[in-house]
């Protein structure tokens, strides 16, 4: 197995990173995929996703399947408490009143729907994270970095292409 | 030809000046990301002295609403004057008051953020914190009005030992689950906005304040892949609190809906909650608005066209709320229940009707003032607007509470003029004081402003104009 290098190059605007994630997939440089690149941004670029190709979201899964275990645990979990009145007279009043139930099931499919939003970022954010060596603090004020993991061998070819594409700076590490 | 081609493009320029020079911009759009750092993290370290000026002010209140609070404990609740009927004082009505300040975040950054509104990208991360912590107030108010505090479980859906569960068929279990999902969830929503400004802070600290913000960070790098979830996060957060905002306000209205008490049991109270919710969360968000501006120097972020926004937005919150006020009362007048009719003309004519009239202008007629140019222009002036409408919707919550136990259906209970004594004044003006502080700190740590949405605001103004302009210039060369 060859050796992983990671390289990172910082652009003055999101544009300039732009073409040189371009010329890196049009480049037939050999050891390095497509997916391992990673555009890292002060701000959101999702025109990004036209040069790195889409990556998919299933925060909003998370959501719904909270959604749905929220309203029918919330709900089982009324019910059964009002099922204690089973021993005890009620006078013709329903044991299990749905309607009035129905508020607090609101409540907590929308809290439990919550939660498991925060699930789904711990999971999909991949945090808590470490930053790297490689980690710029330029790139939480105002510079868009690139960042490449590829075999040690196509490291020189995509500093390269990083360095015509303006690259402010390009540093790497293994 | 020349000529035509000449007028042509005249008219065209005049029509670029029009729209994009003319008209007040947000936000500075050439302003530079490195310089919204600077400007929002030099906020975090050297405010105006006006901060401390509020921070130790709104201490001394909380102070005195603490002070007032334990000797009502420890001597009972007989000393705040509330006796049948007058049972709920204060308490409540600023409980609701509190309530409906929480609104106001959830308008500007989920109903605004949903409709793509991002004039409002400055400014709703100061409105979030004001959900956050009003809730944090009106929770305590459940609390405190109950005098025996260690009563508070009956209302938390927890059994006692003998395993008897609350009465889930009750508005109060309802009240308490809703506000527990509403703080939590708000809190979340606050949170969560806030890892992409957190790992900037992060990046500049160093010592203690690093160490504390790498740990709320949690490790945020920026990467393309946490852009994308953390944006369909963020939407998803603002989807489900929507409707939980206005499910709180609604439950609150039902807690006075459902009884049979003249002058609440009304249809139309959980929209009216709603509307006045909303209403005075806007108020305050102006108060705070010009408070923040000036205290932190966000001159170049908080900005006048931003605030003229704001106060047209909150002109027409007022008059929906104008209108559904003005429908309870048509309702009541030509509907053919005499209690509730007595019960209005006893708030327009009785003991309280100074408050009801004031409710009444303050709420109604003031916001007027809202919609003059000079008026939204003028900082003085809309700080005292601002101030009196949240005293107008203050007074509306008092007004709700306590006429109805002032003239119910037992004229035995008919009470002279209640007016609440110095302990619950002091714990009303307490709970403001804790609010203040609570916010003011919150400023001071956290960033008031959100950073990656002005740097977003910025560029995607800039790209727009850029689109822009080529266009516009090709026209005459078309011709």
């Amino acid at each position: 197995m060859s050796e992983k290098t990671y390289t990172l190059a910082l652009f003055s605007d999101f544009h300039e990173a732009a073409l040189a994630i371009a010329a890196l997939r049009e480049s037939r440089i050999k050891g390095f995929k497509m997916t391992d690149v990673i555009l890292k941004s002060p701000i959101e670029h999702p025109e990004c996703a036209a040069e790195l190709g889409y990556r998919p979201v299933y925060v909003q899964l998370f959501s719904l399947m909270g959604a749905v275990l929220g309203a029918g645990l919330g709900f089982l979990l009324i019910s059964s408490a009002q099922a204690n009145f089973l021993r005890q007279p009620r006078g013709g009043f329903p044991i299990v009143p749905v309607p009035p139930n129905m508020v607090i099931t609101y409540e907590l499919f929308i809290l439990t729907s919550v939660f498991f939003t925060v699930i789904s970022c711990i999971i999909f954010w991949k945090l808590p994270g470490r930053r790297s060596r490689l980690y710029n603090v330029d790139i939480s004020v105002d510079k868009i970095g690139l960042l490449v993991k590829s075999d040690a061998a196509a490291a020189a070819a995509i500093k390269d292409i990083f360095t015509r594409h303006h690259a402010l700076e390009v540093s790497s590490s293994s | 030809m020349v000529s035509e081609t000449h007028d042509v493009s005249h008219d065209t320029e005049v029509a670029i000046e029009r729209r994009f020079v003319a008209k007040a911009k947000d936000i500075d759009e050439d302003i530079h990301w490195a310089q919204i750092n600077e400007d929002v993290l030099r906020s975090l370290e050297r405010p105006r002295p006006l901060f401390w000026v509020i921070f130790f002010g709104s201490l001394m209140l909380f102070t005195y609403g603490v002070f007032c609070e334990i000797y009502q404990y420890n001597t009972g609740l007989g000393v705040t004057d509330q006796n049948n009927p007058q049972m709920w004082g204060l308490y409540i009505a600023t409980f609701i008051f509190w309530i409906g300040m929480s609104h106001s975040g959830t308008l500007l950054s989920a109903i605004l953020h949903l409709m793509h509104a991002d004039w409002r990208k400055p400014i709703y991360r100061f409105a979030e914190a004001m959900t956050t912590f009003s809730l944090m107030t009106a929770g305590l108010f459940v609390i405190v009005h109950l005098g025996r505090l260690w009563q508070f479980y009956y209302v938390v859906a927890y059994p006692n030992e003998r395993w008897a569960w609350p009465n889930f068929n009750s508005p109060l279990v309802w009240d308490a689950t809703a506000i527990g999902t509403y703080l939590t969830s708000s809190i979340i929503f606050l949170y969560f906005g806030m890892i992409p400004d957190l790992a900037i802070c992060r990046d500049k600290a160093t010592g203690f304040r690093g160490v504390f913000y790498r740990f709320l960070s949690l490790g945020w790098l920026g990467t393309d892949r946490q852009w994308s979830n953390f944006r369909v996060t963020y939407l998803t957060i603002a989807c489900l609190l929507i409707p939980l905002a206005v499910s709180v306000h609604s439950i609150v209205a039902t807690d006075f809906a459902v009884s049979q008490q003249p002058g609440w049991h009304t249809t139309s109270f959980p929209p009216y909650f709603v509307a006045g919710a909303l209403y005075s969360g806007c108020a305050a968000i102006i108060t705070l608005f010009i408070i923040l501006r000036y205290t932190f120097r966000f001159e170049q972020y908080m900005t006048m066209p931003i605030l003229e926004k704001i106060c047209k937005l909150t002109f027409a919150i007022a008059m929906i709320w104008t209108y559904l006020n003005l429908i309870e009362y048509a309702t009541v007048w030509y509907g053919s229940d005499v209690y509730q009719k007595q019960a209005l003309i006893f708030r327009a004519t009785g003991m309280y009707a100074p408050w009801w009239w004031a409710m009444n202008i303050l709420g109604s007629v003031v916001p007027f003032a809202l919609a003059f140019k000079a008026v939204r222009n003028h900082i003085p002036t809309l700080m005292v607007v601002s101030l009196l409408l949240n005293a107008g919707m203050w007074i509306e919550r008092f007004m709700i509470v306590t006429p109805t136990f002032a003239h119910g259906y037992y004229p035995w209970l008919w009470t002279g003029h209640w007016w609440p004594n110095w302990v619950q004044l002091g714990i009303v003006f307490g709970s403001f004081g804790w609010f203040t502080m609570l916010f003011m700190l919150f400023c001071k740590i956290f960033p008031s402003v959100s950073m990656y949405e002005v740097k977003e605001m910025v560029y995607h103004r800039r790209e727009a104009r850029k689109d822009r302009m080529p266009q516009a210039v090709s026209v005459p060369s078309e011709v």
